[in-house]
């Protein structure tokens, strides 16, 4: 029997994206009919880090957020039209954030539901150190979590879950797994399995396939930006896609969205690494056939890597800033001033990262030659701001209090001193083979 | 005699977009017009991107084609001040080097120019 078409709608692409963008796609998957999938991705390199240290000062948090935030406007929708939720806003507590979905749907009035979390990612319990902890020697480690493919998500929604909840899992897993276990490729089935990740990837970002990130005025334009509709992938039986997305939202999804969000984040083209399969682009294909309606085909695939990759974010010292602004009449020459006299008053505490913001704060070097190769110009609306990392605190808190000292001591007229002391994560990366990480799932009950 | 040409930025010719992990950035270069596409491979060398980058001390830069996309995409070795961990600059994850790159001058054939988006 054939299967009918899978639709994949993704409405989020990162921990803090608009919470308002689910119910457009949600709408258009059920005008759509058939099986359909919502996804949420809303975790990037460091989410986890902060998650595990969210969990640390509270041990029922941990979770995404604005979980709340995202799921109330169209859980009940969902579950009436069977449109099942997969995603990775469990973050360090997949158990915590289960629960907290079971007290929101009786908040709702809403059936019990059937929860599963997909767990394995979290490396940082005592029992599985030994992965990693080479790589890690001497760190003051936060947390450690694998990257998992797609086959306990699969499983998970065979075993018929309505809402998945991940911890680590990779990015384009989210999609995979869904279409996975619609269509129920064999899990060598390298080639459709890339055309999957591939789906995946264009989704995961949210509306960057759509018209987010996207616009450039008159070059680039993009309608209704403030509007932008999130992406919807419609599935095949082969695993190719084409990507679309509500009517009546902003953006646009033509052959140059769609190629720039293709290459996103991708090293090899010829070897886009996943834990489910290596997806070849090299003969990859985008196609517009319809109005925002872009088809991708040719995506070839290899076998799965036989290690996965793990992260192991770790506490790095304290990033210090402090910034202040100088205007009018030889604003330039006063800011230059000021960033002298911070270095000259902070010398020996590690090098001092300086910024004119309104004449070079991005393009620049930490060393300062691209803003030393720009002779003084006449930038009458000036921000100085200066940075420094270091391992001590104390040593840290040194620059806010120069940067305030410039009201008194600094050139004249500066003004609005604005100052921040943060702690930093660092992460290490490393491999482990994939038999030594074992990814399950298991339903959650609802709390008595 | 070969053909006039005229110098334009590159991002009249292309648009991009940065991604980037640890301190590795990947900057995708995606020509607009088919014509485009071999000044792109002639012109945007792994040698021409590294000098574009070099106050930024870029270990290594690759350049890999797709042609069936007319796409090129660079993956620029610590060139990202150490990256969102670890970068004292504004931008930690370099997401605005797609700009930079696109600031590169190219050499375009006079008879082109109509193709050319935008202006400079």
């Amino acid at each position: 029997m054939k299967e009918p078409l899978l639709r994949i709608g993704c409405a989020a692409g990162f921990s803090g994206d608009r919470v308002d963008a689910a119910a457009p796609v949600v709408e258009a998957l059920i005008a759509a009919g058939g099986p359909s999938v919502l996804i949420f991705e809303t975790l990037a390199e460091r989410t986890l880090a902060l998650a595990q240290l969210a969990r640390r000062g509270n041990p029922e948090g941990g979770y995404e957020p604005l979980l709340d935030d995202l799921l109330r406007p169209v859980l009940a929708r969902c579950l009436q039209a069977g449109i099942r939720i997969v995603s990775n806003f469990g973050a360090a507590n997949p158990v915590g954030a289960a629960r907290r979905i079971h007290a929101l749907a009786r908040e709702l009035g809403l059936p019990p539901l059937r929860i599963a979390v997909v767990e394995g990612d979290d490396l940082s319990l005592p029992d599985r150190r030994s992965l990693w902890e080479g790589a890690a020697t001497g760190l003051q480690v936060v947390s450690a979590n694998a990257y998992l493919g797609a086959e306990a998500i699969a499983d998970a929604l065979l075993a018929g879950a309505q809402i998945v909840v991940c911890g680590r899992v990779a990015d384009p897993s989210l999609t995979v797994g869904p279409a996975l276990a619609h269509y129920r490729w064999r899990r060598d089935d390298w080639d459709r399995l890339a055309r999957a990740t591939m789906a995946g990837h264009l989704l995961e970002c949210g509306a960057q396939v759509s018209g987010g990130y996207y616009a450039d005025p008159g070059f680039k334009d993009v309608p209704g930006l403030a509007t932008l509709g999130y992406p919807i992938a419609e599935i095949d039986a082969d695993g190719h896609c084409t990507i679309t997305k509500p009517p009546g939202t902003g953006g646009r999804i033509d052959e140059h969205t769609v190629k720039e969000q293709l290459l996103y984040e991708v090293h090899d083209p010829q070897a886009y690494l996943t834990p489910d399969v290596v997806a070849d682009l090299g003969e990859a294909e985008v196609t517009q056939t319809g109005p925002d309606r872009v088809r991708l085909s040719g995506v070839r695939g290899h076998p799965r890597p036989a290690t996965l990759k793990v992260n192991v974010c770790h506490a790095t010292g304290w990033l210090a800033e402090g910034e202040i602004s100088y205007a009018g009449a030889r604003a330039e020459a006063r800011a230059r001033l000021a960033a002298q006299v911070l270095r000259e008053r902070l010398r020996g505490l590690g090098p001092l990262r300086v910024d004119l913001i309104g004449v070079s704060s991005i393009f620049g070097d930490d060393e300062g030659q691209w803003l030393d190769a720009q002779a003084l110009g006449e930038a009458r609306d000036v921000r100085l701001r200066v940075a420094l990392r270091h391992a001590d605190q104390a040593s840290a808190e040194r620059l806010p209090r120069e940067v305030t000292a410039l009201y008194t001591c600094g050139p004249a007229g500066g003004g609005g001193v604005r100052t921040a002391l943060r702690p930093r994560l660092g992460t290490v990366s490393c491999l482990v083979p994939r038999e030594q990480v074992r990814a399950t799932h298991r339903f959650i009950e609802e709390a008595a | 005699m070969s053909a006039p040409t005229i110098r334009v930025p590159l991002h009249r010719l292309a648009h991009g977009r940065t991604g980037d992990k640890g301190d590795r950035s990947n900057i995708s270069v995606i020509a607009w017009h088919p014509v485009f596409w071999p000044l792109l491979v002639a012109q945007v060398t792994e040698e021409a991107v590294a000098r574009q980058f070099a106050h930024r001390r870029p270990a290594l830069v690759r350049r890999h084609l797709l042609p069936r996309l007319q796409a090129m995409n660079f993956v620029i070795d610590a060139v990202l001040d150490g990256g969102v961990n670890d970068a004292l600059n504004l931008d930690s994850h370099g997401k605005a080097l797609s700009f930079l790159l696109l600031d590169l001058v190219v050499e375009v054939p006079a008879q082109h120019a109509a193709l050319l988006i935008g202006a400079d």
